[in-house]
């Protein structure tokens, strides 16, 4: 009846992920319990939870990577501190059994509900606003694919709770994330809650890329498109192109656990190394699909705040193109150590080098965007400047990885983890914050506390540097990644340095909660009335803030790159048009609805309760058929509507 | 919104940002110092620094010559990058402006140049690199190499000495400035066999072999590991390389051979048990063929996977 779940699988026995649990669980209470009593409910359901409105569910994608930062954050700062004390004979306050799920639960949630959520939030708000148009091209799918990435979400941190996460690292590596080496579920969490968000993925990505193809404002080409777009169609086509690639590899991998296949044992003709090439040429794009809207987010950011356009406008066009393709022929830098001939690992040696050519080009753009401007130095842009010190050394220490001798003598060692998260926080987190603070006036309507704001970069910034740059000499000092103790008594004070780091940035979260606090606290004061308050440069400022739910009132005519901008230097925005009444797609619990038939058929496919699972599966598909020959799916708003909305909307003189 | 409860958070946070940015200059800068003092005390020269064979060192070698050439570039960009944000800051009155200055050909030129010929440069010291440091390749020299297999198991390093016919778990004893050539496989999930300071390391996977070369300069003892995470036991998955002189080697063969038990199948069956932090220890004797029949075994447990592996015979798929 209920497969193989029984008590065993609580952890009762032991106290640490025990009281992880409870305190999951009672601030999960506590939410839902202050949403009922303060009858929050049918605003949440109305609102939000059914929304297809593009612009809430960007926002929901990034409240997700954001909740999902302070669970991944914690696991990072409990390995620092195991790292810290466990020296010597001490064996610290993780034993490997718990200190292996949670390095793997780091990577797993930082990766895939963290950054990806944070990536696919911003360019679901911004992509449509920035292409002048009233919502992404499914709407519908839209609140499919976030609910299936938050179903991702819950399950994989379902595993806190019921049984344990997976304890093989969050590549999952095969024959260690076989049956033979990982009989419990923690494999199967990671496999089926990855399986899932990855489907909400794939379809986010068709969705983008539909829209950025075929719905743009009248007049706006391909070449008047903001960067920030182009970075997103180039980021959604590496989504198409490879997510599918890490869902058939998944399948194998659950196919030789489920049914006794062969595709990567040991034994039985099965091969780890074809595991290892299809999960990195998922994994080496997935890296651009997260760093190329941060670039996007830069190129607004640095062009915004330098009060000139962006340098190099095709330049940058065509450094994003080459990236996106030439992402597609490096994936075997990964294992340079799995004894390919010196032909082949040169030739993915010298590949992964070249992408270093667009993205000095990028820097260099950026930098000459600077050059000549009038910079200012407000949240976003100290986020940007920041970038670009700490990212080109990340690059540096990149093209390093990328030479195969020097790989062989630093691959799986503390330098290759210093070397990503240099790459990822330096180019990705910092890419998203410098965006979250960018857009926060424009999806709430009203600024983010400056003040705080930089307190947090700084800390971050600071802390950045001393959490890893000891991880690059421990690298090079012999430290290999995941270690639960650590054997070398003179690695202990370059630790204690990366630990102080981890604690400068947790105070840099702690601003950031105290950021959104006080920035909440005092929104009468802060609001934003003119829907512009950088002095943009791209179609999302012209409107309102928050922007009525069709976006704009009449589509606005597109005649240069930096829309709005040239449309204020002529004064072209200023004269009241004539409305005309909008249809916008009416709210669905579709996507919720499926979304927990996908939880359902996840839990019930880890712990081999199937008939539950078909039930599941049946549900989704009478869900998505239910809606399929629904009727009424989009709602009008009368032209005399569309009229009050905008007049009451202060005008600006420019 | 209340007026009271508001107006005091507002206060309070005031408060604590005001003493935040006070704490800021004062405090800051000397933890700072202290914390780059720190790095800088603990910089020695250890692991991949301290290079004791001739791959090592030509990989140390390699990797600072790489990282000279990319300073070039990189300094004067964080440098420049600093300066540029810093001079044309909104408040610096003596800064020239020009707003509409977007595009400019030569500066493109320029700007896709400069890490063009980076990367050129960069290539061509891969491509010699990559061919001369490639793992597989024999070193070059007039001794002739021992030979080693090399056999990960859960957690633990086994290594036959073919030739001698003897085994050591833990402890790898090498003749000094004598290529060391290596055959390299799992019978469990995958490792990675690494020893910094003399140089590569290889991954080692179940049904497969994969080959190495090393050589140590010098008489000494420098500590090995797996670098990649293999299970619980895999912190203490850690063992020894012992370089002696030539002569001291053929001694310490016979003595390994006149002493212990020896690694016969129900040895090794046992050897196989998971185990961590496992003392070193030598075998005096070594079944025949264990490591092809390693090699080979780990692709035969279950009866019906028979059919599988007779299509694809393990050593069809070695070593990538």
């Amino acid at each position: 009846m209920l497969g193989t779940l029984s008590w065993d699988a609580i952890p009762l026995d032991q106290p640490l992920p025990l009281y992880a649990m409870g305190v999951v669980v009672l601030a999960i209470v506590a939410v839902l319990v202050l949403a009922a009593v303060k009858g929050w409910v049918p605003y949440l359901w109305n609102e939000w939870i059914t929304s297809v409105d593009h612009k809430r569910i960007g926002a929901m994608y990034v409240l997700l990577g954001l909740v999902m930062l302070l669970r991944g954050f914690s696991d990072a700062i409990m390995m620092r501190s195991q790292q810290a004390i466990a020296i010597g004979n001490a064996q610290g306050y993780l034993p490997p059994d718990h200190y292996d799920q949670i390095f793997s639960a780091h990577g797993t949630i930082m990766i895939f509900f963290v950054a990806m959520p944070l990536v696919v939030g911003m360019m679901n708000f911004v992509v449509p606003l920035q292409l002048g148009v009233r919502d992404v091209a499914f709407p519908v799918l839209n609140s499919v694919s976030f609910w299936l990435t938050a179903s991702g979400a819950l399950l994989i941190n379902a595993s806190l709770v019921i049984g344990n996460f997976a304890r093989t690292g969050w590549m999952n590596y095969p024959p260690l994330s076989e049956l033979a080496f990982s009989p419990d579920a923690g494999v199967d969490y990671y496999l089926w809650s990855l399986q899932i968000s990855g489907v909400g993925t794939l379809l986010a990505g068709i969705n983008m890329v539909t829209t950025i193809l075929k719905l743009r404002a009248p007049g706006m080409t391909y070449f008047r498109m903001p960067v920030f777009c182009w970075t997103a169609l180039a980021s959604n086509m590496l989504i198409i192109a490879a997510f599918p690639i890490l869902t058939a590899t998944f399948l194998m991998l659950l196919l030789d656990r489920y049914l006794g296949m062969h595709f990567f044992t040991n034994d039985a003709g099965g091969n780890q190394m074809m595991y290892a090439n299809l999960f990195w040429v998922w994994g080496h794009p997935e890296v651009y699909i997260l760093v190329l809207p941060a670039f996007g987010i830069y190129s607004e950011v640095v062009a915004t705040f330098s009060r000139k356009g962006l340098f190099g406008y095709r330049s940058m066009v065509l450094a994003t193109l080459a990236i996106c393709v030439l992402s597609f022929m490096v994936w075997l830098h990964h294992f340079f150590t799995m004894g390919a001939g010196a032909d082949v690992n040169t030739f993915f040696g010298i590949m992964s080098m070249i992408i270093a050519v667009p993205t000095g080009v990028k820097i260099f753009n950026w930098l000459f965007t600077m050059f000549h401007g009038r910079v200012v130095f407000e949240p976003p842009m100290l986020w940007s400047v920041g970038f670009m010190v700490t990212f080109v050394i990340g690059g540096m220490t990149g093209v390093l990885l990328a030479v195969p001798p020097v790989d062989f003598v630093v691959h799986n060692t503390v330098f290759l983890v210093a070397h990503f998260h240099n790459v990822i926080i330096g180019g990705v987190v910092f890419g998203m914050m410098a965006g979250y603070n960018y857009w926060f006036p424009k999806a709430f309507g009203f600024t983010l506390h400056a003040g705080w704001g930089k307190a947090a970069f700084w800390c971050w910034f600071i802390g950045f540097y001393l959490a890893f740059f000891p991880l690059y000499l421990l690298g090079l000092m012999g430290m290999p990644r995941r270690l639960q103790h650590i054997p070398d008594p003179s690695w202990a004070p370059l630790l204690w340095v990366a630990e102080l780091g981890a604690i400068v940035i947790l105070l840099g979260i702690v601003c950031q909660v105290v950021q959104l606090y006080v920035s909440i606290r005092t929104r009468a004061a802060r609001r934003d009335l003119t829907g512009d308050p950088w002095n943009g440069r791209t179609l999302e400022w012209s409107t309102a803030s928050p922007p009525p739910a069709y976006n704009f009132a009449v589509m606005p005519v597109v005649e240069t790159v930096d829309a709005f901008w040239e449309m204020k230097q002529t004064g072209r925005h200023a004269a009241r048009p004539d409305y005309a009444p909008i249809e916008v797609p009416r709210n669905t619990p579709t996507g919720v609805i499926i979304a927990f038939f996908a939880v359902m058929i996840g839990f019930c496919g880890i712990w081999h309760i199937w008939w539950l699972a078909i039930l599941g599966l049946v549900a989704i598909v009478a869900a998505a058929a239910v809606f399929g020959w629904s009727e009424h799916r989009e709602s009008e708003i009368s032209a005399a509507d569309i009229a009050r909305i905008e007049d009451a909307r202060p005008r600006v003189a420019t | 919104m209340q007026e009271k409860p508001g107006a005091s958070t507002r206060a309070l946070c005031r408060r604590c940002f005001a003493a935040a940015k006070g704490a800021w200059p004062a405090g800051v800068p000397r933890g700072l110092a202290v914390c780059a003092a720190v790095i800088v005390a603990s910089c020695r020269p250890a692991g991949v620094m301290d290079p004791q064979g001739p791959v090592a060192a030509a990989e140390w070698l390699l990797m600072i010559n790489a990282t000279e050439i990319m300073l070039v570039v990189i300094v004067p960009v964080i440098l420049l990058t600093l300066w540029v944000a810093w001079w044309y800051r909104a408040s610096n009155e003596r800064a020239g402006r020009d707003l509409d200055w977007r595009y400019q050909g030569s500066v493109e030129f320029v700007t896709w140049s400069i890490p063009a010929l980076v990367v050129i440069l960069l290539g061509g010291v891969t491509w010699i690199g990559s061919h001369q440091l490639d793992p597989a390749t024999p070193l070059p020299g007039d001794r002739k190499p021992v030979r080693v297999d090399v056999v990960s198991l859960d957690w633990k390093w086994l290594f036959i000495y073919p030739d001698q016919g003897i085994a050591t778990v833990n402890e790898l004893v090498i003749p000094a400035a004598t290529p060391v050539s290596f055959r390299l496989t799992s019978a469990t999930v995958m490792n990675s066999f690494f020893v910094p300071q003399l140089g590569s390391q290889i991954y080692t996977m179940g049904g497969m072999t994969t080959r190495l070369n090393l050589m140590a300069d010098k008489p000494g003892e420098y500590p090995g590991f797996s670098s990649n995470f293999s299970g619980d036991g895999f912190a203490d998955m850690r063992f020894t390389v012992k370089s002696v002189a030539s002569g001291d080697f053929d001694g310490w063969v016979a003595q390994a051979r006149g002493a212990g038990k020896g690694l016969d199948d129900p040895a090794y069956g046992e050897l196989t048990k998971p185990s961590s932090a496992v003392p070193p220890a030598t075998y005096r004797s070594v079944a025949p063929n264990l490591f092809d029949r390693i090699v080979e075994q780990t692709a035969r447990i279950p009866e019906k996977a028979r059919a599988g592996n007779a299509w694809c015979p393990p050593a069809a798929r070695a070593g990538g």
